[in-house]
C-alpha cells in the first residue's frame, strides 16, 4: 500500500487532455511544462469513449510554479483549444487503483 | 505504472459521474469546556473550536486543488452539548447554539453538529433542557444541527423521548414556518446512533472519541450508477461484484483525503464513512442506481431487495479499502436530496410505508421527508417509534428526519435549495397513534441485546 505519509516526497503529476483532436495540443501543453521547468516523464494518447485523450506524467521537483498555478495555466490553454486540460497529483490515481 | 484506462476512470468518475468527498468533518471534544458560568463555558467553546478548526477550510481547499477531487463540505462536530452545558446554571441552551453558530462562522464551515443529547435510557437535567431548547436554537441559528438518540439495542426505546420529540419537531417546524420548516432539516432523531458519523445533520463527537479527529464522508452514487449501467444485464453475483469494486475505489479516495487532511491539521485520522449520499443533481441519485438494476421506478416491488444488495456490496467493497470504516456507511435514501426519489414520490411509486421498509436495509432511515403541516405530534412520534423499533431489533442505526411542512398539504412542495433540495409533501396514515405513544416509559430492549 502507498504510504500516505510519504506522499510529500512524490511530486509527480498527471496531466490529462480530453476533447476533440486538433493540431497543437502536445506543443501547447509541453510548452507550458518546459517554460516552468517541469520534466515530462511519459506521454501516451488514445481514444477512450468518445474522447481523444492524452496523458502525460510529469515531475514537478524543479518546477518554478506550484500545482495550482499549473492547473490554472493548463485550464487557460484548454479554453483556447476547446478541450479540457487538467493536472492532478499522481497519488490521486495511484491510491485509488493500487493496494 | 498506471494504465491509461485507470487514469481515465478516475478522471471520468470525478468529471462526469459526480465522485466527490462529501465532507471533511473535524470532531472536537468540548468536555473540558464545562463551567458553572454559562458565559464562561461558551467562551471556552468558542475559543476551542476556532483554535482547532482554524485551518480546516484551508486544508480542505488545498487538498481539493492538489488532488483535483471536489470536497463539497468542511464541517465540525462537537461533544453533545447537553453534556457540556449541564454543569452550567443556564436554564436554556440557546446561548450554546448561538456560540456554536458564531464559531462555525468564524472558521467558515457551513454546518456544525452536536446540539445533541443521548437519552436512550433516560434524561439528565441537561438532556431535558437541551431538548426544550431545540426549537428556538434551530430557529435562531443557520448552521447548527441537532440530534437526539432515543433508543439503542441495549437499552430499548425511551418512549417519553419519542413522544416529546414529536412535539419538538412540530414546534421546530412552526418556528421556521417562513422557510418551509427548514429547522426540521437540521434535526435528526436516532436509534443506535454512531458516534463518529461525519454526515450532518446527525454528526456529533462521541464521548469515546479522542480530543479531536478528522472523519471523512465519501459519496459516489453517480459512479456506482454508471458502473451498474455499464454492466448491462448481468446476474446478481456479478452485479454485487461490480458494486463492490466500485465502492472500493471510491473509499480509497476518501482514505487518501482523510489521511492528508489529518496530517495537515495535525489531528488523528478517524474513519471513512463510505456512504452513497445523493444530491439533487441529475445522475447523483441512489434511486437511479436501483432503477439501473432493472426497476421501472424506485419504490416498486423489488426495491427493498435491490437496496439490500447495494448496501451490502458498498460495505464489503469499502471494508476492503480502508481499515477504519465507520459512521453510517451504506446507501442514504433521503427524499428531498435525491432527484430519483423525488420523481418516484411524484409518480406515486414510492410511499412512506415503502420507505419504512427500505430503512430496514439502508444505512440510515426515514430521511428528509416532508409530510402535511397538520400532521400531529403523536403521528410523528409513531413514525419515530416504528423507526426506532426497526433499529433496535436489527442492531442497526435508524433515524428520522421529517418535516411537517407548515401550511402545506399532500401535493405541495417544500423548497430548501442547495444540497437539502426539494420534497413533495407525502401523505401519512390518517388514523391516530396518540394513545399508544402517550403510554410513556421505555419499550424494553429486545432479546438481541443479550449478547454477552
Amino acid at each position: 500500500m502507498t504510504n500516505p505519509a510519504k506522499t510529500d516526497e512524490n511530486q509527480r503529476v498527471i496531466v490529462t487532455v480530453l476533447g476533440a483532436d486538433r493540431v497543437g495540443i502536445i506543443a501547447g501543453v509541453s510548452g507550458i511544462l518546459a517554460e516552468n521547468n517541469i520534466n515530462i516523464l511519459d506521454i501516451s494518447q488514445t481514444t477512450l469513449r468518445e474522447f481523444f485523450t492524452m496523458i502525460m506524467v510529469a515531475d514537478m521537483k524543479q518546477s518554478k510554479i506550484n500545482l495550482n498555478t499549473l492547473k490554472a495555466k493548463l485550464a487557460a490553454l484548454g479554453e483556447e483549444l476547446g478541450m479540457r486540460i487538467d493536472a492532478m497529483h499522481e497519488d490521486a490515481f495511484r491510491f485509488m487503483h493500487r493496494i | 505504472m498506471l494504465t491509461i484506462q485507470e487514469v481515465m476512470e478516475t478522471i471520468l468518475m470525478v468529471q462526469e459521474e459526480h465522485l466527490d468527498i462529501r465532507t471533511i468533518t473535524m470532531g472536537i471534544s468540548l468536555r473540558d469546556c464545562a463551567d458553572p458560568n454559562p458565559k464562561a463555558a461558551q467562551q471556552k467553546i468558542y475559543d476551542k473550536i476556532t483554535r482547532l478548526a482554524a485551518n480546516l477550510v484551508k486544508a480542505g481547499e488545498d487538498i481539493e486543488n492538489n488532488y483535483g477531487i471536489p470536497i463539497v463540505n468542511k464541517r465540525i462536530s462537537v461533544t453533545p452539548i447537553s453534556m457540556v452545558a449541564e454543569s452550567s446554571t443556564a436554564e436554556d441552551y440557546v446561548g450554546f447554539a448561538e456560540v456554536m453558530e458564531k464559531a462555525a462562522g468564524t472558521v467558515g464551515v457551513n454546518f456544525i453538529g452536536g446540539f445533541s443529547a443521548l437519552v436512550h435510557k433516560g434524561f439528565t437535567k441537561g438532556d431535558k433542557i437541551l431538548l426544550e431548547s431545540i426549537p428556538e436554537a434551530l430557529s435562531v441559528t443557520e448552521r447548527v444541527c441537532s440530534s437526539v438518540n432515543l433508543a439503542t439495542t441495549k437499552s430499548g426505546i425511551n418512549m417519553d423521548a419519542v413522544c416529546q420529540m414529536g412535539q419538538i419537531i412540530k414546534q421546530t417546524a412552526e418556528k421556521t414556518a417562513d422557510k418551509d420548516g427548514l429547522g426540521c432539516a437540521k434535526l435528526v432523531v436516532f436509534a443506535n446512533v454512531p458516534e463518529d458519523n461525519p454526515f450532518m445533520a446527525g454528526s456529533f463527537h462521541g464521548v469515546g472519541e479522542p480530543e479531536a479527529v478528522i472523519n471523512v464522508g465519501v459519496s459516489g452514487p453517480g459512479v456506482v450508477k454508471y458502473a451498474v449501467e455499464k454492466a448491462g444485464n448481468v446476474n446478481f453475483g456479478e452485479l454485487a461484484e461490480i458494486i463492490k469494486k466500485t465502492s472500493f475505489k471510491i473509499t480509497r479516495m476518501g482514505e487518501l483525503v482523510g489521511r492528508r487532511a489529518a496530517k495537515i491539521l495535525n489531528v488523528p485520522f478517524g474513519i471513512v464513512d463510505l456512504s452513497l449520499a445523493p444530491t439533487p443533481a441529475v445522475g447523483d441519485s441512489v434511486a437511479e442506481i436501483l432503477e439501473a438494476m432493472g426497476l421501472e421506478r424506485c419504490g416498486t416491488h423489488g426495491t427493498t431487495a435491490a437496496l439490500a444488495l447495494l448496501n451490502d456490496a458498498v460495505k464489503k467493497g469499502g471494508a476492503m479499502a480502508s481499515s477504519y470504516v465507520g459512521g453510517m456507511s451504506g446507501a442514504f435514501i433521503p427524499v428531498s436530496e435525491d432527484a430519483g426519489m423525488i420523481r418516484a414520490v411524484e409518480d406515486k411509486a414510492l410511499s412512506l410505508d415503502k420507505l419504512e421498509a427500505m430503512t430496514c436495509v439502508c444505512s440510515v432511515g426515514l430521511d428528509m421527508i416532508a409530510v402535511p403541516g397538520d400532521t400531529t405530534a403523536e403521528t410523528i412520534a409513531g413514525i419515530i417509534a416504528d423507526e426506532a423499533a426497526i433499529g433496535i431489533s436489527n442492531q442497526k442505526t435508524t433515524a428520522v428526519r421529517i418535516i411537517p411542512a407548515p401550511g402545506k398539504k399532500v401535493g405541495d412542495y417544500v423548497e430548501f435549495g442547495g444540497l437539502l433540495g426539494r420534497a413533495p409533501v407525502m401523505p401519512v396514515n390518517p388514523f391516530s397513534s396518540s394513545l399508544f405513544v402517550r403510554r410513556g416509559g421505555r419499550i424494553p430492549a429486545p432479546i438481541q441485546s443479550l449478547r454477552n
